[in-house]
């Protein structure tokens, strides 16, 4: 039960980083690798904001503004050139900016892990759930975690924004046609996505008791995979994926076959995409003849 | 004399060595139900991307309502008052019908709404939602769409899916509606429904339409003027009685008399 819950909550870090990948390969088409680098800033951002023994409301904030800025620079220097170029070029290029955050990260911040301040890791006890085995940074992750989902949500369905992003991502060339400003909408959804990153990173510290400039790897490689194996593109699928990687994980950490975790967690993709080729709520294109 | 909507002088385009179109001269005017017709691959839906900026033209320029858009970009033009619809139904088809055509109100002024004032759910974007869904609705009922505003598009049956298409057009509040094969794929009775839409749409939104059209039962009953493409070149143009019995036309279609 208990380690359900850790698994519902690390599943749903995992579901908002999928939700950045997803959202980004629905509407421009491509696959951000530096998006789990971004989940490292937004820690940084944190680890080294609380440092300056602020309230942990301004670390919250300067990270999500600092993520938010970043993923919006990224896309307009690296990748809107490319607009238009071969897949490979710019896929090339998202892993030549991961690269390039890692090394700034290290120039800056140095390559020894930075503990994360007592704040951030010693939470308000909730003596209801603490007895029961849950910890305070699973329950703030999973509830808060869910309130994003669903705010995301709305926000697609029930905004003009949101109804041009899934209008671009249906078809690019007929949205253009209906007056919409495809560049515009690229970068409210790079903003958005490295936002929900922002928030993952600062979860992700409830995990880990130290911040290091390959931290966003493993996270972010996880998150990709749940947004494959949920069909990348589909927003309900990256939620769905995630959460399942993040119960396997802490199921499988739980069990005798611990030191097979990571093993487990990616032949879950292979097997899954060999029954559903298209992730688990992926769109099944069928090949016109 | 009536006001020019839409003139092309010397439009062109040249693919490496193919030239798709060269030396369009298109004069509409306001209000104008005007044909564009042409055997296939003769360059018509080239002209439209033209037009819509979906590509650039090598050779020419083109004005609407006296305002030079050549060379600018796609969304600037269908702000301008430039819409089209598709040869091959291009909807947005997972999303609900009514959502189809509130996407293309997104960029009216009427509408502005930042992202923020959305995320953060101020007064500012339930008004504005509202607008837009009153809009919409409004003009599903035009199209006697809105019994389907819930369901998806991709659901429609395919006569609808073509009127949801123009409404889509419509929504984005153009001045030139460009209609690329409206009765491609349709049975009789939907032909003859659709003529009277968009005879319709022209006569209640003082629309100027210009249209592709393989079906001459529709050409000749809908369109005033035609303009016949031939290997991308102009072949005949001028009243669509005339043209449609010019023996040049009909060779162009059927071929030489042996």
């Amino acid at each position: 039960m208990i380690t359900l819950i850790d698994g519902l909550s690390l599943g749903s870090i995992y579901a908002l980083i999928a939700l950045g990948y997803t959202m980004v390969y629905g509407i421009a088409k491509m696959l951000n690798f530096a998006h789990g680098d971004v989940i490292m800033v937004g820690a940084y951002a944190i680890v080294i904001t609380l440092s300056y023994s602020v309230s942990p409301i301004v670390a919250i904030v300067a990270s999500i503004v600092l993520c938010t800025l970043l993923g919006i620079v990224i896309e307009k220097v690296a990748y809107k050139p490319l607009r238009g170029a071969s897949p490979l070029a710019v896929l090339i290029t998202a892993i030549g900016v991961s690269y390039f955050l890692q090394g700034v990260a290290q120039l800056v911040f140095g390559s020894q892990p930075k503990p994360v301040a007592s704040v951030w890791r010693q939470l308000p006890a909730i003596p209801s759930l603490n007895d029961l085995g849950i910890t305070t940074g699973a329950a703030v992750t999973l509830v808060c975690g869910v309130i994003i989902m669903v705010a995301l949500t709305l926000f697609i369905k029930c905004t003009k924004t949101g109804r041009a992003m899934l209008a671009v991502s249906e078809d690019r060339g007929a949205a253009v046609l209906m007056g919409i400003n495809v560049n515009k909408i690229i970068t409210v959804t790079f903003a958005v996505g490295s936002a929900l990153a922002a928030f993952a990173g600062m979860f992700y510290l409830f995990q880990i008791p130290n911040a290091e400039p390959t931290l966003g790897a493993m996270p972010g490689i996880t998150a990709f995979t749940a947004a494959v194996i949920g069909g990348i593109g589909s927003i309900p699928g990256a939620m769905v994926g995630g959460i399942l990687l993040g119960v396997v994980e802490k199921l499988c950490l739980a069990s005798p076959l611990s030191s097979y975790t990571v093993a487990i967690k990616f032949s879950l993709l292979i097997v899954i995409l060999l029954v559903k080729p298209t992730g688990l709520l992926g769109k099944i294109t069928r090949e016109k003849v | 004399m009536s006001e020019v909507m839409l003139r092309t002088e010397n439009l062109g385009i040249s693919f490496g060595g193919l030239k798709a179109a060269q030396d369009v001269n298109l004069t509409i005017n306001k209000g104008d139900l005007y044909g564009l017709i042409g055997p296939n691959g003769a360059g018509k839906t080239t002209v439209f991307n033209l037009l819509t900026g979906v590509y650039q033209p090598t050779t020419g320029k083109f004005f609407l309502d006296g305002e030079e858009l050549t060379g600018k970009k796609q969304e600037i033009i269908n702000r301008k008052g430039i819409a089209r619809t598709f040869q091959n139904i291009r909807l947005f088809n997972n999303m609900t019908v009514i959502s189809n055509v509130m996407v293309a109100l997104n960029n009216l002024p009427e509408y502005k709404c930042s992202p923020f004032a959305s995320m953060f759910r101020l007064p500012k974007h339930f008004e504005t939602e509202k607008k837009m869904r009153d809009r919409a609705k409004e003009l599903l009922d035009i199209f006697g769409l809105k019994e389907e505003r819930n369901t998806l598009a991709c659901n429609l049956p395919y006569g609808k899916q073509r009127k949801l298409e123009i409404a889509r057009a419509m929504a984005t509040n153009p001045k030139l509606l460009l209609l690329d094969e409206p009765a491609a794929g349709m049975n009789p009775n939907e032909t003859a429904e659709l003529m009277n839409t968009i005879r319709f749409v022209r006569d209640n939104f003082d629309m100027t339409i210009l249209l592709i059209e393989h079906d001459m039962k529709l050409v000749g009953g809908i369109c005033e003027k035609v303009t016949v493409l031939n290997f991308g070149q102009e072949l005949a143009k001028g009243n669509t009685a005339e043209v449609l019995n010019d023996p040049r036309v009909i060779t162009a279609y059927i071929g030489e008399d042996e």
